[in-house]
């Protein structure tokens, strides 16, 4: 791999020379290292158009990397990963994506991951997403995420894009047979000219599943954003949305969340909230001896923790 | 250490909340600050804090004129303030607000040993976001801590014991008369409890926007009692 990946490898998948377990690094549409192992075979699809993960029955503990990396201009590449994860499995799943660009011309990254777990499978999911680079480079990333949680799965994602990507849409669907629970932990920052799109649609279909969707995005200089979602509860469920945006500068947002139940006892709740740092939020801060500027940076970095 | 020389403070629309408070604040002293409600001593603590600005007067801190300072400048300098509605904030946790108040990165034993003076156990808090999920006492408790952890020259407290439970109150009562015994700084207390205006250096009596009266809390403290007595508030006399 290029010393670009390398760089870009430490900031979105915590690469420290090596990765512990199974792992696939994709570096501008090419495999550039592959390591699988006793339960978790990683493989690639028959037609070229990416990879497969095999993940064993009950395997425990185990880690996957999959970070893919576009490193100059001019290049889009676009994958396609199926995670197939067997029955009693309890694994990490680290897929960040890092984009370098310089001068001009545009980056682009589209992974499409489509996650399958089997009965009582539990799966985190950890993503992180960078734009670095100098000049007028266009960095853009679009990830497409398709779940499966069978019954008694749960899936944990957490989703991190603080910088550098000026266009993003992200799309998550996902359908959830009995007692499936999907967590989302979204966190968005743009700044400058960047535009950023999330969309979620769960369909809760068996008894007793939940998903709980959080997300918290700053949207500051000229940047914007919109954050749709659509949770379904087809069957006795449970569905939480927990949207959060605070403004700075000349940001905007737009947050459009719906809830669709066709069921009596499926219990589907929103909330929303949209605006600046509150002023007393920073009032406190400065008598803890902050500037204002100091206690602006704390509140908006503890805010996407 | 603190000297307010004819303070006045009007809010926008015009309103004299404050209308002419002299006073010097001795170092070392626990001087509590009490009064009816409205009668403006959380606007005295907010222009002390520099969360308001005097319309007219000055404030000296040891000496210095801090009448045009900001809120972080008289921070630095040594004053901290315990806010009567204690903030919220979404991601930040306990033992981020606490390690920034302190000035350094605590140790879990340290953060044990400040979250014990407000009644919490830190092994369940430090991890905790300071956000809707804890209650109103937990927050007040919170807040206090976070000037404890400043070991500031001047504290100042706002209504203390609002929303906090007995057990915790007592121990709250302990930890003033601590650093008043170990002169380990000045405090000042906005309080209309009792078992605070008991342990008082001195008792200041502020109402509509005036001191009406202040001195040692042996002077003061029979005066008020007495007055609980009375079918008329004393502190309204003229």
């Amino acid at each position: 791999m290029n010393q670009i990946t390398e760089q870009l490898l430490k900031e979105v998948s915590d690469y420290n020379g090596e990765f512990k377990g199974a792992y696939n690094i994709r570096e501008d549409g090419g495999c550039v290292g592959r390591q699988s192992t006793e339960h978790i075979q990683i493989v690639s699809k028959e037609d070229g158009s990416g990879i497969e993960i095999h993940i064993a029955p009950q395997t425990k503990g185990e880690k996957v990397f999959i970070p893919a990396c576009v490193t100059r201009s001019n290049v889009s590449d676009l994958v396609y990963n199926d995670f197939f994860v067997g029955e009693g499995a309890d694994v990490t799943i680290v897929a960040g994506c890092g984009i370098h660009a310089d001068n001009e011309g545009e980056a682009k990254h589209n992974g499409i991951h489509r996650f399958y777990l089997e009965k009582g499978a539990r799966v985190l999911y950890q993503e992180k997403h960078l734009g670095t680079g100098k000049g007028k480079a266009f960095r853009r990333i679009d990830p497409v995420t398709d779940a499966y949680l069978k019954e008694d799965a749960y899936l944990e994602m957490d989703t991190v894009q603080l910088g550098g990507v000026d266009s993003t849409v992200r799309k998550t669907a996902a359908k959830l047979d009995a007692r499936a629970k999907l967590i989302v932990r979204e966190r968005i920052m743009t700044n400058g000219e960047d535009r950023a799109k999330t969309d979620f649609v769960v369909e809760m279909n068996g008894d007793d599943a939940a998903v709980d969707l959080i997300s918290r995005s700053v949207a500051r200089g000229n940047s914007y954003q919109e954050f749709d979602s659509v949770i379904k509860g087809n069957s006795r469920c449970h569905g939480h949305s927990e949207c959060d945006a605070i403004l700075v500068d000349q940001g905007r947002v737009l947050a459009s969340p719906a809830l669709e139940a066709a069921n009596l006892d499926a219990e589907l709740i929103h909330e929303a909230a949209i605006g600046k740092i509150a002023g007393e939020q920073i009032i406190k801060l400065q008598t803890l001896g902050l500037t204002e500027e100091e206690a602006q940076e704390m509140i908006i970095s503890g805010f996407l923790k | 250490m603190l000297t307010l020389e004819h303070i006045a403070w009007d809010i926008p629309d015009g309103e004299n909340i404050i209308q002419d408070i002299s006073y010097t604040v001795g170092e070392g002293k626990l001087i509590v600050v009490t009064g009816p409600n409205g009668g403006g001593k959380t606007s005295l603590a907010k222009l002390i804090a520099g969360l308001e600005k005097p319309t007219s007067g000055r404030i000296l801190f040891d000496g210095e004129d801090i009448t045009d300072m900001d809120i972080t400048g008289r921070a630095k300098k040594g004053i901290a303030y315990a806010f009567q509605q204690p903030v919220r904030f979404k991601g930040l946790l306990v033992r981020d607000l606490l390690d920034l108040a302190a000035g350094e990165k605590l140790t879990e034993s340290k953060l044990c040993v400040l979250l014990e003076k407000v009644g919490l156990c830190a092994r369940e808090y430090i991890g905790r976001e300071i956000n809707a999920g804890l209650s109103g006492g937990e927050m007040k408790r919170i807040e206090i801590a976070t000037v404890l952890a400043r070991k500031a020259k001047l504290s100042i407290f706002d209504e203390p014991e609002a929303g906090i439970d007995l057990w915790s109150f007592s121990k709250l009562v302990e930890t003033f008369q601590d650093i008043q015994r170990e002169q380990e700084g000045t405090l000042l207390i906005i309080s209309h409890q009792e078992r605070i205006l008991e342990i008082a250096d001195e008792i200041v009596v502020i109402a509509k926007g005036k001191v009406r009266t202040h001195g040692p809390k042996d002077e003061i403290l029979p005066e008020l009692l007495a007055g609980e007595k009375r079918a008329a508030c004393p502190l309204e006399k003229k």
